[in-house]
């Protein structure tokens, strides 16, 4: 390291890579009760890590929950932007995935054919 | 790859390390495999996050979820339940000690909630052995500011208008004692840093040096640069391995990045640490004791002055700070004196960190800005007392400090305040103290203590705390004399003024303060022959009251054959033949049996 803007440079980098441990903007939560497990939803969450990866996309947390009670909608994965209501999407598969991000998580667009609720705040 | 979804924080500091937290990291990072999740979950060992009484403590990010004395066997359950399917472990969660509440995220524990986190801020948030994680928290920044945009002078008024004072103790202004030293004339200089934490109970500068090494290299470089030293030492305790290790790592990692060394940021400043071990002798925490330590000799003082900012180590120009002082210095540079100072009391600026150990549900480190009450320290951050027990004392300052009774609970903690009050703030310990303690007898643990770690240069020290643990030792015996209380008092005041070091010019305030605030204890010991507390083994005894039901359990449980009596009938216990175990005491059903 040779000057304080190397320095600099380093942290900011760096500060990605830990931003987990702070609160984050964007929340993608899957559901992950027996009946989500069932239906698949750790090749679902899988399907995310590796997009996420893949996009580098910074500043979002991968979390999950429990069975909200509609089993048949299983796999569930809901999508939360700061200051926007949390969207619920049913029947996910890995294959739906890339779209959802892309369209959702980095464009802000809602891919409403696949929403199957809203909850506002 | 995958992105990494979760961090996992586990405690390695030397608390969580004894409890185990080794043995938990080993098996987490099996199941993790075994499981699959190892590429999406990061695995961090952190240092101490000061809770050590509820180690090993796991934290799992995003979540921030707060895992207490996890064990090995604790582990399959976390990734199972919490890793795979996203919900809380409840029963490894914290329970607050008066409402019973479960605590999922440490940011809402009463323990942390009270708590102003400067200097600890980074333990148990990154991992100390990497430097990378310091940086990222902001690390070397203030080396970087105070190199390239601030002269040496600007430094050391920065440190001056923070209102920094030593938090080894003695609460010298920083900034001062760095001035001295740059101006000191002379080519080589040094910095030292005192890591020879000795005070029975206080382990912050532990803590730090294990959580957040960085930070105190960080501290030193910026001191070298302000006085004008190319080279620091640091003198830690070989008792502290954990510490000197990830030390080592540190220096390498800095030296490595070229964040010490030659030529630091480009500039003409160059810094470099040794760490010096020391035997863990309590009178090397004295700064010249520490110094001839260093060079070698035996650790012993000299008289002062000179002092070292004129002639220290090897004869140089020398400054000396503990650890936690220095740790204090990035955030002044990086922030500013102003915003620094804008925290504490008039003349006691910033934050300190207390060790909190004796009677108190909550064991741990607390930093808290100054000026905050010892009640809220006890009562909120620290939970209160166990077992319903009531509060009696509390002793801060470690052997050189003072018990401070329940009156001045409500007493706003600065340097002042506590030294008016007959205590000081010395490295931070604080013992609490219930109902059950003699505080004779604490005064003769801290005299026993001093007595122990006197080097013996001088006489008053060496002769002086030896007559006045035998005096001390007499009367928890029930053999105190009249006019025993006024002779200690004479000779505490001789030692005080007559002793070479501080070692001994505190020795006697355990004493002084106890004898301040709880005379009639001592007055009972010698004139009643009575321990008020029931602590001391030769001056109480346990008695059977007409509460007894002649069940005979207590006569079957004594080994010592003591007690007598019929069934159903009264029973006795012959003061003569009792050991004063107290085993009758614990298994009366009736409650029947006093100690008195």
């Amino acid at each position: 390291m040779k000057t304080v803007e190397d320095l600099k440079r380093l942290r900011e980098q760096l500060q990605a890579d830990n931003r987990i441990r702070h609160a984050a903007g964007t929340q993608i939560i899957v559901g992950m009760g027996t009946c989500g497990i069932a239906a698949g939803a750790r090749e679902v969450l899988a399907a995310i890590l590796d997009e996420i990866a893949r996009l580098k996309i910074q500043d979002v947390n991968v979390t999950q929950t429990g069975c909200i009670g509609m089993c048949e909608q299983e796999v569930l994965v809901d999508v939360v932007k700061t200051d926007q209501p949390r969207i619920s999407y049913g029947k996910v598969t890995a294959d739906f995935v890339p779209t959802l991000i892309s369209e959702h998580v980095i464009n802000g667009r809602i891919v409403e054919e696949r929403v199957i609720g809203k909850i506002t705040k | 790859m995958k992105h990494i979804r979760s961090h996992v924080l586990v405690c390695g500091g030397t608390g969580c390390a004894s409890s185990g937290s080794k043995k938990v990291m080993d098996v987490l990072r099996e199941e993790l495999e075994q499981k699959g999740l190892a590429p999406e979950v990061k695995l961090v060992e952190t240092g101490c996050h000061g809770f050590c009484e509820m180690g090993p403590i796991m934290i799992i990010y995003p979540e921030g979820t707060f895992y207490c004395r996890v064990q090995p066997e604790d582990v399959a359950e976390i990734v199972d339940v919490h890793i795979y399917k996203g919900r809380i472990v409840n029963r490894l969660l914290y329970r607050e000690p008066i409402s019973h509440e479960r605590i999922p995220n440490f940011e809402h524990m009463q323990f942390y909630k009270k708590q102003m986190r400067r200097i600890l801020k980074n333990c148990g948030h990154i991992n100390p052995e990497v430097i990378e994680e310091y940086i990222a928290a902001g690390g070397y920044a203030a080396l970087g500011k105070a190199l390239t945009e601030m002269n040496r002078e600007q430094v050391v008024d920065e440190v001056k208008k923070s209102g920094l004072r030593g938090r080894g103790g003695a609460g010298f202004p920083t900034g001062l004692k760095w001035e001295f030293a740059k101006n000191a004339p002379g080519n080589q200089k040094y910095v030292v840093c005192n890591a020879d934490e000795g005070d029975p109970g206080a382990f912050m500068d532990r803590s730090v040096l294990e959580g957040d090494p960085h930070r105190v290299l960080e501290g030193m470089a910026v001191c070298g640069y302000a006085m004008g030293a190319s080279e620091g030492y640091i003198y830690c305790r070989a008792e502290y391995p954990l510490a000197i290790k990830r030390l080592n790592i540190a220096i390498k990692q800095a030296m490595d990045m070229g964040l010490l060394g030659d030529k630091i940021f480009g500039t003409d400043f160059s810094f470099h640490i040794k760490v010096k071990e020391g035997a863990g002798a309590f009178v090397c925490g004295e700064e010249t004791a520490l110094l001839a330590s260093i060079e070698g000799k035996r650790g012993m003082p000299r008289p002062r002055p000179p002092f070292p900012a004129v002639s220290g180590l090897w004869g140089k120009p020398t400054n000396i700070n503990n650890v936690e002082t220095f740790a204090n210095v990035p955030d002044i540079i990086v922030d500013g004196a102003a915003v620094y100072a804008a925290v504490g009391t008039e003349k006691s600026k910033g934050t300190k960190v207390f060790a909190l150990t004796g009677k108190i549900n909550n064991t741990g480190l607390a930093e808290v800005p100054m000026g905050i009450s010892m009640r809220e320290i006890i009562y909120e951050i620290g939970g209160g007392i166990p077992d319903n027990k009531k509060f009696k004392a509390v002793q801060i300052g470690g052997p050189s400090g003072g018990c401070l009774p329940e009156e001045l609970l409500d007493l706003k903690i600065d340097y002042e305040s506590l030294t008016a009050a007959g205590a000081m703030m010395g490295s931070g310990g604080l013992v609490v103290m219930d109902e059950t303690t003699c505080m004779v007898d604490v005064a003769r643990f801290f005299l026993n203590f001093t007595k122990s770690e006197s080097c013996g240069k001088c006489t008053p020290c060496r002769e002086g705390t030896k007559r006045m643990l035998e005096i001390l030792t007499r009367i928890t015996e029930g053999e105190g004399r009249d006019g025993d209380i006024e002779l200690l008092e004479s000779m505490a005041k001789t030692i005080k003024a007559a002793s070479l070091c501080g070692l001994g010019q505190t020795a006697p305030n355990p004493v002084l303060s106890t004898l301040r605030y709880f005379r009639h204890e001592y007055e009972a010991h010698i004139k009643d022959k009575k321990c008020p507390a029931g602590a001391c083994s030769k001056l109480s005894g346990y008695l059977i009251t007409e509460l007894c039901k002649g069940c005979g359990l207590c006569k079957k449980v004594c080994p010592v054959e003591a007690i007598s009596g019929e069934i159903k009938g009264q029973h006795v216990i012959d003061q003569v033949k009792c050991i004063k175990c107290g085993a009758c005491m614990a298994k009366c059903p009736f409650k029947a049996i006093i100690k008195g």
